[in-house]
């Protein structure tokens, strides 16, 4: 099937068969490498990117259903050399150890920045619950989640 | 410049590329004209092959190769070895039985690797592996310890009567029982320490390549010690000497042990490479994880604490069912005995300890290292014990640690099982764990509770671990079959940049940061002139990898020693070119000085200078260029310890448990730094809450299924499930390695299980609940609550 849509901000028009997922698209037909796949069950979150500014499991959905639509991955996360705030915010508060469930996190979070002005530390640890991390215990996520949705709330 | 040097907490120089996406985990790794492998694993816990028939699946679409064990075997490949083998009371080697990388005659547990499929794609090899046939006669099946050792169990091996692998023991048999003679109190405890999934975030996978023209192999794994990984895949598996063989281990998605161990995939791809001539590549996917990396602890033990009339502990005595699964993994036997038996002492004077441990074989995935790797289960065991003796003895359990912990001024200790405590300070981290958790207020907060109609409870734990492995000397007399120091170049470049090539690896704990931070505090350079090169057997030099937190401990003090001698050599050019003697520089802050005087030289100057001479550089007696290499061998292992608090409430009515409260001190020796030791015992920590209150893995005593598969059966921490967790840092600095670390990976999954369940066990007092296994389910504890209501109203 051909398909057209963009991919942080470049457009895409590209033949995928209809079972090819959205992460196999990016990972594998894009080298966007960023987007991790952690589980092949949807439950630990490494997958995570944006499409039409939403955050979505790209290893549950297919690439047939991001057809037309925007994707927003790791990678464009930055202007340029410019970390986004909330890339600025994990590296500040150590949100991360061996950076694989990372870039979700961080997608994850940037989505809730979207949604809510000054989320609880309750409520942040709530929205990252489909977001497994072995290695930080979460508290250094939540910390940086919290200072990045400030940090992006000044702007 | 600002300080980023020991115990500044400098961000981490890796993040930028973790966080930008721009990570290189083998997972992201393609090679030009790459086929696929995808294996096929057994069914059945327990069968024999009787048949294996892969005619179909070769000739589907797509498929280059199918192999079998018979196939490996014809080419002579060798068994998965282990790299440490234990001896037996009776002095007599553990049985260690042959471990096919694909199976031979029989599969031992679910999941094990009976044949594997290459493709050009992955589908492809997933559709073919499924037409192989194989005619399995499937035998009964075995997984639990106790049960293994029954007469007429189901027998894994032939020749290993029993399943026993190995019947081992430590400390002095007599000794003891003459302490259990005078004893005034004897407190007796069975439990049982669940076995767990490590579940590192990326799944292990490997990527092989063999160059035909120059024959070389090269190995992209998932590896903790990619050396250590060269020798036993390379040199005794597949035939392929260390000079022609390459393994990488590039960005890894966290490791805690299970990447450590070497495993048959690993040799299988790089084998069939070499066959094929073309790259071959495998990413394991989650469900198979679960049912083929090493997984933890599963242990069955009784404890017997022996008490005078004061509390003083006069002698322990441990019997231990230990399963290690259906092979011996890697570092499998060293778990349960060495890295478990010797630290029973923990922080206490016992004077009399004897432990005895059942190796056993079972139908299961095989057991290796996990985080703490023996030290958690021992921990565990001993502070449940010890809050027994507190409840049975009816002596505040604090003060029943103060009778009994080391005394600051008492080191060197040594202890009745092996080992030799350098230095400590317990009772100042118990009385700062007291004032962190506010553990004298406590009552308060259990009325407040109360008064909502939940139980409030608050438990301790005062945990000594060894860690910072190993000397290799004693090492080896334990069973190692190999050293267990660690090494490093420093490689002065003629500008006064610096590259660092350790033997240790990093997946998630800083080195790139924290050992910059080192040879920069030393060199008087910042950390950005500072890169840390690790991961390639083809870069460093021989090293042991990263396990045991061990890597500041053993690493930085190789790196330290390699530093050590650039300044060393340093000097020398610079009185050369000062017109000074040696003796007379002195190196401080990037600047070599001649003692008083204001003559100096910058390192960036000396370094220039090394590679290229001016006229007084005195290359007759002094070579050019400025780069140094060191091994260092630990003189003992190191011993952090401290105090942890874990205060919990929970619903009677419903038995759900909330972990509300977490503070430690911990005493892991110099700070490197602060930021980067606080986030290692977080993690660690949350990994040991996990144990205590979530995961178990679990088989079906029946089939030998794998029963929790997938992260929707087994239930790992999530971030709304763990408290904000209070940390501070003691230090006692370690005496006899340079930079005095302990190390701080481990403390928290060994010290965090035995808080939480003795706070979940307080909660529970007012039923005299006195017992309670992991993890601590909702289920368990209303079952608890409702059986002693039950005793209660009968």
């Amino acid at each position: 099937m051909r398909i057209a849509l963009e991919v942080n901000g470049r457009p895409i028009d590209t033949e995928v068969s209809p079972n090819l997922l959205l992460v196999e698209l990016l990972r594998d037909h894009l080298r966007l490498t960023g987007t991790h796949n952690g589980c092949d069950t949807s439950q630990c979150g490494a997958c995570t990117v944006h499409l039409n500014g939403s955050s979505v499991k790209s290893c549950a959905m297919l690439a047939v259903e991001a057809d037309g639509g925007c994707v927003l991955t790791i990678e464009g996360l930055a202007q340029g050399d410019q970390l986004h705030p909330m890339q600025q915010a994990f590296h500040e508060h150590h949100g991360l150890q061996c950076g694989f469930c990372t870039p979700g996190m961080v997608m994850s979070a940037v989505d809730l920045a979207q949604r809510q002005v000054n989320p609880s530390e309750a409520e942040i640890r709530e929205w990252l619950e489909g977001n497994i991390c072995r290695c930080t215990g979460y508290q250094n996520i939540v910390k940086a989640a919290a200072a990045g949705i400030a940090a992006m709330g000044a702007k | 410049m600002a300080h980023d040097g020991i115990g500044a907490a400098v961000r981490r120089k890796e993040d930028r590329r973790f966080l930008t996406g721009r990570g290189q985990y083998i997972h992201d790794i393609r090679r030009p004209g790459e086929v696929h492998a995808v294996f096929l694993r057994s069914p059945h816990a327990h069968a024999a092959i009787q048949r294996i028939d892969t005619t179909t699946a070769a000739a589907a679409p797509g498929v280059v190769a199918v192999y079998t064990g018979q196939d490996l075997a014809a080419a002579k490949v060798g068994g998965v070895p282990c790299a440490w083998g234990i001896a037996g009371k009776d002095g007599k080697p553990m049985k260690e039985p042959p471990h096919p990388p694909l199976a031979l005659g029989k599969v031992r547990y679910v999941g094990d690797t009976v044949a594997v499929v290459i493709a050009e794609t992955v589908s492809a090899a997933r559709d073919a592996v499924e037409l192989i046939e194989v005619d399995y006669r499937i035998l009964p099946s075995v997984v639990g310890v106790v049960e293994a050792l029954r007469p007429g169990a189901p027998q894994l091996y032939d020749d290993v009567p029993n399943n026993l692998c190995c019947d081992w023991a430590i400390g002095d048999k007599a000794t003891t029982e003459a302490a259990f003679a005078k004893a005034d109190h004897i407190v007796k405890l069975d439990l049982v320490n669940n076995r767990l999934v490590p579940n590192a975030m990326e799944t292990r996978a490997a990527l092989a390549e063999y160059d035909p023209g120059s024959e070389d192999y090269t190995l992209y794994t998932a590896s903790q010690l990619p050396h250590v990984a060269r020798v036993l895949i390379g040199a005794l598996m597949l035939g392929i000497p260390e000079h022609k063989f390459r393994v990488v281990a590039p960005d890894l998605g966290g490791g805690f042990g299970s990447k450590q161990v070497v495993y048959a995939e690993e040799a299988v791809v790089t084998w069939a490479a070499g066959k094929l001539c073309r790259p071959v590549r495998w990413i394991c996917e989650r469900g198979e994880a679960f049912m083929s990396d090493a997984q933890g602890r599963d242990h069955v033990s009784h404890a017997e604490l022996a008490l005078d009339g004061n509390g003083k502990f006069l002698g322990l005595k441990v019997s231990t069912l230990a399963n290690i699964g259906g092979y011996i993994s890697t570092f499998g036997p060293n778990i349960p005995t060495n890295l478990y038996g010797p630290l029973l002492a923990g922080p206490y004077t016992t004077p009399a300890i004897y432990c005895e441990v059942k190796v056993i074989f079972t139908n299961t995935v095989p057991t290796d290292a996990y985080r703490g790797a023996g030290r958690p289960e021992a921990t565990y065991l001993l502070e449940r014990v010890v809050d027994a003796a507190a409840r049975q003895l009816g002596i505040d359990r604090v003060e029943l640690r103060r009778r009994n912990l080391i005394g600051a001024d008492a080191y060197p200790y040594q202890t009745p099982v092996l080992l030799n405590y350098d230095i400590g300070n317990h009772q100042q981290t118990l009385e700062r764990g007291l004032a962190l958790s506010k553990w004298n207020e406590f009552a308060a907060r259990r009325e407040e509770s109360k008064a909502r109609g939940k139980l409030r409870g608050i438990g301790m734990v005062t945990y000594l671990e060894a860690c910072g492995l190993a000397p290799s000397r004693l090492a080896q007399q334990l069973g190692a079959r190999g050293g267990l120091f660690e090494s490093a170049n420093i490689r002065v470049h003629p500008t006064g940049k610096v590259n660092v090539f350790t033997g240790a690896h990093s997946h998630g704990q800083g080195h790139e940061t924290v050992f910059a931070q080192l040879v920069g505090d030393m060199l008087g350079l910042s950390v950005d002139q500072i890169e840390i090169v690790h991961g390639d057997t083809a870069k460093s030099p021989f090293g042991l990898g990263t396990y045991g937190s061990r890597s500041a401990a053993v690493g930085g003090a190789a790196i330290f020693k390699a530093t050590g001698k650039v300044i060393a050599k340093g000097k020398k050019i610079a009185a050369a070119l000062l017109e000074a003697a040696e003796v007379d520089v002195d190196f401080d802050a990037g600047r070599f000085t001649v003692t008083g005087t204001d003559r100096s030289k910058s390192f960036g100057e000396i370094a220039f200078a090394a590679y290229n001479p001016p006229d007084a550089y005195p290359l007759e007696t002094l070579e050019p260029g400025l780069e140094e290499t060191a091994f260092y061998d630990p003189l003992n292992f190191t011993f952090p310890g401290g105090c942890h608090v874990a205060e919990v409430e929970i619903d009677p009515e419903t038995g759900a448990l909330d972990l509300i409260g977490y503070a430690c001190v911990d005493d892991i020796g110099t700070v490197l730094n602060p930021m980067i030791v606080e986030g290692q015992i977080h993690g660690g920590v949350v990994q040991g809450i996990g144990q205590a209150m979530f995961e178990n893995c679990l088989y079906d005593a029946e089939s030998g299924q794998l029963l929790t598969g997938s992260f929707m059966d087994y239930a790992m921490p999530r971030a709304t499930d763990i408290p904000i967790i209070l940390t501070e840092t003691a230090s006692t600095a370690c005496l006899h390695n340079p930079i005095g670390v302990k190390g701080c990976g481990e403390c928290g999954t060994i010290a965090s299980p035995a808080a939480v369940i003795n706070a979940v066990l307080d909660a529970l007092s007012p039923y005299g609940i006195a017992h309670i296994e992991m993890p601590a389910t909702p289920q368990r504890i209303w079952e608890a609550i409702a059986a002693a209501e039950g005793k209660r109203s009968a």
